[in-house]
């Protein structure tokens, strides 16, 4: 039975999980047998939640649990060759453990280190450019027993950009502690909303909802109480704009919680930090503990009387669908991260069912800028419908990777000169889920000015009409920025990609669970040259009713990227085409009997 | 609750009950909206099976999450909707594992009877066939992943007394199953038990040794459906002389059910010789095309190296290939097999079986004994097959009057009898 106190208790879950996963590299039975009796619930539903995270291990992982980044951006610097250094250094094919249970090798999702590739988290400590020999002395080393912290490299900042006019920056600048909050003293909570509603900010999470609207639903929502949540997931492929934040400024985060805290009326803020960033979190905690000592958290803040606010932080395990709100609470609740139908939104029923404000780091980090700048100065920044700067995570092929903040209302092509990029074939904008831009896009600017309804964008079966109805169109990002020359092959990334969606899709509705399953199956078939133009009409036709049909915005958005890049680069799946045919040209019968020959083949040869 | 409030369906306006969902406000005005996982009981409802996607503005959703409010604009029945609709019951036929044939919830199956309200024939999507176990561990019930949907009702629902759930998803994406607590499950009275495996709406929950409680032809669903059209298509030229249509049949990975129940018509082929002339067909003993055909008639799916040469070979000499029977269309029994090792098959087959001889151990081999495939695969996986006649086997009637339709060029409708399993 789900009463108050279960469901609180049920909370701390994932907690328990990650600290036996630690201890012992795995949770056992026995340690399920225990857990479940302890918070009540059957051996099923608790394998139901730790079998739904990547980072939890049902058998051991090994004392070092090694994660190679296999995403696009790794692909295309040293993946191969590091992935087989580690292999042949241990002795193991990657997803398995070694026999003294010393090592475990596995693959993972895009661990927000794009901008210093092929990286590596060994225990959760981070490992960055990554090449054979390096991995060499790294496995030496651990074998000699040394230590990660002292192997291990912190990652870099890489803050690229920052805009060069006077006053133009908003997030990378000098960072006085208290300062944007203390500007509360002159403001109640409606002035607070009101400031945040007229500076236009919209949720940098990508979705770009406005945030003043967003705080004033969960502040119109009467309850005893009510939440605010960091999104510090950070799992689009290619984002990597909040590490730098929390990293150089965790104060400021703390600020911006504890402001949409004050405005909302919530008393407790949580950040919910994707395990990959694991060694941030020391950081934060540090910095939250200050601010408790500051008076900057904790009771009466800044001595306004009844202005309490406390700030935690919340693991994930390992689930990129964990970004999406509903599925983040429902991860915080300790179940499966599986969102929900939006029978409600997190303002009216979030975290236990209370009202809850989820919102971006980079969101979060904007409001103490805003108001200790002035809502003049701020707006004078940027664009009419998008104004202040927007963090951008750029990483590919050009000379700058790395973290770079804009003024909103930048050119494409201003932009990757800026980044140093040269022969460039196109560019992956917004991440997996977002869209391809080729060079008829290069003229467009990055900003949420004249946007067309999202369904719209979908519906272009022409190139030429595409670019005559898109180029005044600005473009906006949640932060991801892929750059690709012209020596990379579209198909093998699209195939990255929709792979991605297959290890991450929540599996809850069967569109984006075996849709974008199959659709790999059909990218193999142009790769290997078997596919004809049926194929191309299916997978058109698939990606669409995918589109339509899924539940959430994983399975809404998987197939934007197939959608566009048929679209802008029609060629590069008819290079090798075959003749439209009544047979299946992909079936391969000697393929398809290789089993049987070879059991054939044992038999035979038993008898001699 | 009892305000009523102005919505839009298809055009048409209605009054509704205000805070009513879509479904069921659509449903009390006559209209419907095709449902999967939805039952009443559930509240937030489940929306798993995206079965009810419609568009409410402009926006497609489902109508079993989307509560009704004033001046809403639904859109359910345009033709990129009844598409849409279609292909994920197609897609779940794909991703699972369904014999109906071999169903014990068959003439019980929601989704059974939507495939059959939809006039769906085949799935459009290649079979994953992934391997997913079947659970008897438990005493009473049994857990037949092949089927399950994932429709999240059981998880849900069905909780022991003490408030602890009997199912749960376990893992995540493609590889998602729901998989049975046995402690809990036994904690269960027999009549929590019987109402999981009613509340499935597939075959997935089984309870030992009550599956056959309601015999088939008293089932749910025996009595009930629509005619359907099918789309015809004109790869075939009318023909203008008096010569006779010119049809070839073979029976690949099948049991030759097919092949008798079309002459089940008894003096009737008579009817039929009229206008039909038989070319290569086991009915003719013929072995070679000897000439072009308008029609092949495949029974059975492709299992080994000979299924394939055949049916390749039909494909370049028929103007229209019609498969017929559930193994054509979806593997069928055969298809069976694919959850188990190849060579296990062979051993049981061959050696092991209660049928071999005692001693046996030679599983036989041969240049000319075509080699097995590593899968069983439904026809339209390996070859273009542009009408399907469905059952196990279809009626001699009805596989007749579709392929003289066809002949003929006619639309056509099939009666739900017609076309049912059972
Ligand atoms: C599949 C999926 C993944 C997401 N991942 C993230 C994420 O990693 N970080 C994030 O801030 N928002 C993510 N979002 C968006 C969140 O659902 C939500 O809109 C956002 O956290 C709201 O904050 P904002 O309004 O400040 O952007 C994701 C959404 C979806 C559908
Ligand atoms: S769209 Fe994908 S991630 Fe979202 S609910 Fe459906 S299966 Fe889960
Ligand atoms: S559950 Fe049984 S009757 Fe229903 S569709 Fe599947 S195989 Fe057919
Ligand atoms: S077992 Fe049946 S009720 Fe449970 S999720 Fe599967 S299909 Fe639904
Ligand atoms: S009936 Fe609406 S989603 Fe299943």
């Amino acid at each position: 039975m789900v009463t108050k106190e279960t469901a609180t208790k049920r909370t701390t879950l994932m907690n328990v999980l990650w600290d036996i996963q630690r201890k012992r590299r795995f949770i056992s039975r026995d340690d399920m047998k225990k857990i479940s009796s302890e918070f009540n619930i059957s051996m099923i539903e608790l394998e139901g939640v730790i079998s739904f995270y990547h980072f939890f291990h049902l058998s051991d992982a090994g004392k070092y649990t090694i994660y190679l980044n296999c995403s696009t951006i790794s692909q295309h610097k040293d993946y191969q060759d590091v992935k087989k250094a580690f292999q042949d250094e241990l002795g193991i094919l990657i997803g398995n453990v070694t026999q003294d249970k010393l090592f475990g090798f596995f693959k993972t999702s895009c661990i927000g280190l794009s901008d210093q590739e092929s990286s590596a988290l060994i225990n959760f400590y981070p490992f960055t450019n990554l090449t054979p020999s390096k991995v060499k002395n790294i496995i030496s080393k651990l074998k000699q027993g040394h230590s990660l912290e002292s192997l291990s490299d912190f990652p870099k900042d890489n803050i690229q950009y920052t805009p060069k006019e006077e006053g133009k920056t908003i997030f990378f600048k000098k960072y006085n502690k208290g300062e944007g909050l203390k500007k509360l003293i002159a403001l109640n909570q409606v002035e607070v909303i009101d400031l945040v509603k007229k500076s236009k900010l919209s949720g940098r999470g990508g979705a770009f909802f406005p945030t003043g609207m967003k705080w004033q639903f969960c502040k119109d929502n009467e309850s005893d109480q009510k939440y605010i949540i960091c999104n510090a997931d950070e799992g689009e492929p290619g984002t990597f704009k909040d590490r730098a934040l929390l990293n150089q400024y965790p104060g400021l985060l703390i600020e911006g919680m504890t402001i949409a805290g004050y405005a909302v009326g919530a008393t407790e803020g949580t950040i919910y930090l994707r395990a990959e960033y694991l060694f941030l979190k020391n950081k934060i905690e540090k910095t939250i503990k200050e601010f408790n000592k500051d008076g900057l958290l904790g009771k009466n803040i800044l001595g306004i009387e009844g202005f309490n606010f406390e700030v935690t932080i919340h693991m994930g395990a390992g689930a990129y669908v964990c970004g999406e709100e509903t599925a983040l609470i429902a991860s915080m609740e300790g179940k499966r991260g599986e969102p929900t139908t939006k029978e409600y939104f997190p303002v009216e029923k979030g975290y236990l069912g209370k009202p809850t404000v989820v919102n971006n780091v980079e969101t979060l980090c904007a409001v103490p800028r805003i108001l200790e700048m002035g809502l003049d100065n701020y707006l004078k920044i940027g664009t009419n419908a998008t104004p202040g700067t927007k963090l951008l995570s750029v990483s590919g092929d050009c000379d700058k990777p790395g973290v770079y903040e804009i003024e909103w209302g930048m050119k494409l092509k201003d932009f990757l000169k800026l980044t140093g990029a040269k022969d460039t074939q196109m560019v992956l904008f917004n991440g997996f889920s977002g869209e391809f831009l080729s060079e008829v896009d290069f003229d467009r600017e990055i900003s949420g000015e004249n946007l067309l309804a999202e369904h719209i964008q979908f519906t272009f079966e022409d190139p030429i009409e595409y670019s005559q109805k898109m180029s005044g169109v600005g473009l906006r990002s949640g932060g991801s920025f892929m750059i690709f020359n012209k020596e990379r092959d579209l198909i093998s990334i699209l195939k990255n990609i929709t792979k991605f969606f297959v290890a991450e899709s929540c599996g809850i509705c069967v569109p984006c669970r075996t849709g974008n399953f199959l659709l790999n199956k059909k990218i193999n078939k142009i790769m290997l040259c078997h596919a004809d133009k049926d194929d191309l009409d299916e997978i058109k036709e698939w990606s669409t009713i995918i589109k339509q049909s899924s539940r959430c915005g994983l399975g809404k958005t998987s197939t934007n990227c197939l959608l566009t890049a048929m679209l802008k680069f029609p060629g590069e799946f008819q290079k090798c085409l075959l003749a439209e045919s009544d047979i299946n040209q992909s079936f391969d019968l000697e393929k398809s009997t290789e089993i049987y020959d070879s059991i054939i083949h044992e038999i035979e040869s038993s008898y001699e | 609750m009892n305000n009523l409030i102005n919505i839009t369906i298809d055009g048409k306006k209605f009054q509704v009950h205000e805070g009513k969902n879509l479904v069921d406000a659509a449903k009390e005005n006559g209209v419907y909206i095709p449902t999967l996982c939805h039952f009443h009981e559930v509240n937030p409802p489940l929306g798993t099976c995206r079965i009810c996607t419609v568009i409410v503005n402009g926006k497609t959703t489902t109508s079993c999450t989307t509560k009704v409010y004033e001046g809403m604009k639904v859109e359910i029945n345009t033709p990129e909707l009844l598409n849409t609709r279609k292909a994920i019951i197609e897609m779940l036929f794909a991703e699972g594992n369904h014999f109906c044939p071999s169903c014990e919830k068959s003439g019980h199956c929601d989704m059974q009877n939507l495939s059959y309200d939809m006039g769906i024939t085949n799935t459009r999507f290649p079979h994953v066939y992934s391997n997913k176990v079947i659970d008897f561990t438990s005493d009473r019930m049994i857990m037949e992943s092949n089927r399950c949907i994932l429709c999240k009702r059981c998880v849900e629902e069905i909780k022991t007394n003490d408030g602890k759930n009997v199912f749960s998803f376990v893992s995540r994406g493609v590889k998602t199953r729901v998989r049975i607590d046995y402690n809990e499950e036994a904690k269960l009275t027999d009549s929590q038990a019987m109402h999981a495996m009613n509340l499935c709406p597939v075959g997935a929950i089984l309870i030992k040794g009550m599956i056959y409680e309601q015999p088939f032809g008293n089932r749910k669903y025996d009595i009930v459906g629509k005619d359907k059209d099918v789309h015809v298509i004109d790869r075939f030229k009318k023909r203008q002389d008096e010569n006779k249509f010119i049809v070839a049949t073979t029976s690949l990975a099948g049991c030759f059910g097919c092949h008798m129940s079309l002459l089940d018509i008894d003096t009737e082929i008579l009817d039929v010789l009229e206008i039909v002339e038989f070319n290569k067909s086991p009915l003719t003993d013929i072995k070679k095309f000897s000439k072009r055909c308008d029609v092949g008639l495949i029974e059975g799916g492709c299992a080994n190296s000979e299924n394939i040469e055949v049916l390749k070979e039909f494909r370049k000499k028929c103007d229209i290939l019609i498969g017929f029977g559930e193994c054509a269309i979806m593997g069928g029994i055969p298809a069976m097999r694919n959850f188990v090792p190849l060579k296990e098959c062979l051993e049981e087959a061959y050696i092991n079986g209660l049928t071999s001889e005692i001693g046996a151990n030679i599983i036989p081999n041969h240049e000319d004994i075509p080699k097995l495939l590593n899968n069983v695969y439904p026809c339209n996986e390996i070859v273009k097959i542009d009408y399907f006649i469905p059952g196990c086997p279809p009626s001699a009637k009805h596989i007749w009057k579709v392929i003289k339709n066809i002949l003929l060029n006619e639309e056509y409708s099939i009666a739900h009898e017609e076309f049912k399993y059972d």
